[in-house]
């Protein structure tokens, strides 16, 4: 299954090269450094806030996972920058991803 | 290498206006060649057309409502930075000698499909352009102690610059407790802290060396171009108070050009939000970082319009595949001492700086007379 199938059903998996071992972000099939194929790991990965900002009642957030690559998250609640989160829901909407943290 | 000017531009006001692409992209086109009736359709053997819209085939489709057969003819579409990168296409093919003579038309419906890169799932939810906007604004504001009275004066500054551009999309002056009482958008961004999207068409008309002498009495040389891309995701930005390709490409550019930074008298710069200028003002070598509030304060306290004289995309509004023509539109004037009440004094080289999803990409053009 891909990234985005795996997304699709709620697991957050890491995409690594079988090749290089690099986390590979944004998911693809092929390494973005050597080419390599590109498996998924499922890893219990650091997840810490880099910067925030709000828009009415949701905070939405930027997320660096395992020093390595960024996403933006969305919280329900205040947060703070160099905080540690993990991701407590993620998927696929309306052909968006999406990620909340805790 | 042959050396490239830009020979002739025309330029139609930017409005909300509901029309077909095709007929946005001759209103500028029609502009040109009305205003500039020495040029020879026949010798023009290039046409770049630079949009984000969907519609195909639109560079051959321009030359045959232009009545003109070149050898070559194509669309470019790079999101905001679609306009200065149909220049430097351009400027390739004369200065290579693939063509003498090469019509550049840009333009934008106000519904773009550019808006947002659909591609980059980074961000999540998150994909319209104030959220990055919100990001870097916080993390400009936290990093340099700017408070939202500071960034409010860019606003204002260029809306009151807009007001001398009979081509803007705004016609109006505010205040910084206008842009402080506008909607909120964010926590960090203001609705008055946003360029607008909208419906404008501007094109220009570039020529090698050989070919101006013909019928250009003041050609604007290209003497300088620049360009760098770092991602096209915004999560992979390592800073989210400085914009690394706006750096790199103006480093680019100027050596190119060989002149400093301090050399440059008039800079057309891409504000698509407040944050935006100080941040390429900085990365650019215009200010030590965190500074440059105090240099836009100072030339909106004292009527300098150095920095985007004719509003930039805050208060001209800003039409993506038009937009980096448009800026670039400015300099030829200014330099050319045609800019009327927003004219800023002895002009001798301008700057260009158009940059596209979230200053991912950055190009930079150095003009001179």
């Amino acid at each position: 299954m891909s990234f985005e199938e795996r997304l699709g059903s709620g697991e957050f998996l890491i995409p690594k090269c079988s090749q290089c071992e690099r986390i590979v972000w944004p998911p693809s099939e092929y390494c973005s450094s050597c080419f390599g194929k590109v498996g998924l790991e499922r890893l219990d990965f650091e997840a810490r806030i880099v910067e925030f900002s709000r828009e009415n009642d949701k905070y939405f957030c930027i997320v660096e996972i395992e020093r390595s690559f960024k996403i933006i998250a969305k919280a329900d609640r205040i947060l703070l920058a160099g905080e540690i989160v993990s991701i407590s829901k993620c998927g696929v909407r309306n052909g968006n991803y999406f990620f909340e943290i805790n | 290498m042959i050396r490239v000017g830009i020979a002739a531009y025309g330029i139609v006001p930017f409005s909300k206006e509901d029309k077909k692409i095709e007929n946005l992209l001759m209103d500028s086109v029609a502009e040109l060649f009305v205003k500039n009736p020495e040029i020879d359709k026949r010798d023009i053997d290039g046409v770049m057309v630079s949009t984000n819209s969907n519609s195909k085939y639109l560079g051959p489709i321009v030359a045959e409502m232009s009545g003109i057969q070149p050898k070559a003819s194509v669309s470019i579409e790079n999101l905001c930075s679609s306009g200065t990168n149909a220049i430097v296409s351009a400027y390739s093919y004369i200065a290579s000698g693939l063509a003498d003579m090469v019509l550049v038309t840009g333009a934008e419906r106000f519904d773009s499909p550019g808006r947002v890169l659909d591609w980059d799932d980074s961000r999540g939810e998150f994909k319209q352009p104030v959220f990055w906007a919100s990001l870097f604004t916080k993390s400009y504001k936290n990093q340099f102690s700017i408070s939202e009275e500071d960034l409010a004066v860019v606003s204002v500054k260029n809306h009151k610059q807009a007001k001398n551009n009979p081509n803007a999309l705004s016609g109006r002056i505010f205040s910084v407790k206008d842009v402080l009482s506008s909607k909120q958008v964010t926590e960090d961004l203001r609705l008055l802290d946003c360029s607008r999207l909208c419906t404008g068409s501007a094109s220009v008309i570039l020529a090698s060396k050989d070919v101006m002498e013909n019928f250009s009495t003041e050609p604007i040389w290209i003497t300088g171009i620049g360009q760098k891309t770092t991602s096209a995701g915004f999560t992979k930005n390592n800073s989210f108070y400085s914009i690394k390709s706006a750096k790199d490409a103006s480093n680019t550019a100027l050596k190119m050009a060989k002149k400093d930074v301090t050399d440059i008298d008039a800079v057309e710069l891409h504000d698509a939000f407040s944050v935006c200028e100080p941040m390429a003002l900085e990365s650019m070598g215009f200010s030590k970082n965190g500074k440059s509030i105090k240099l836009i304060k100072e030339l909106h306290q004292t009527d300098n319009f150095k920095v985007n004289p004719r509003g930039g995309l805050m208060g001209a509004g800003h039409p993506l595949g038009a937009t980096g023509i448009a800026q670039t539109i400015e300099i030829v004037q200014q330099l050319q001492e045609r800019s009327g009440a927003r004219q800023i004094d002895d002009v001798k080289a301008g700057l260009v700086h158009n940059m596209s999803a979230a200053a991912t990409s950055s190009t930079v053009l150095v003009l001179e007379k």
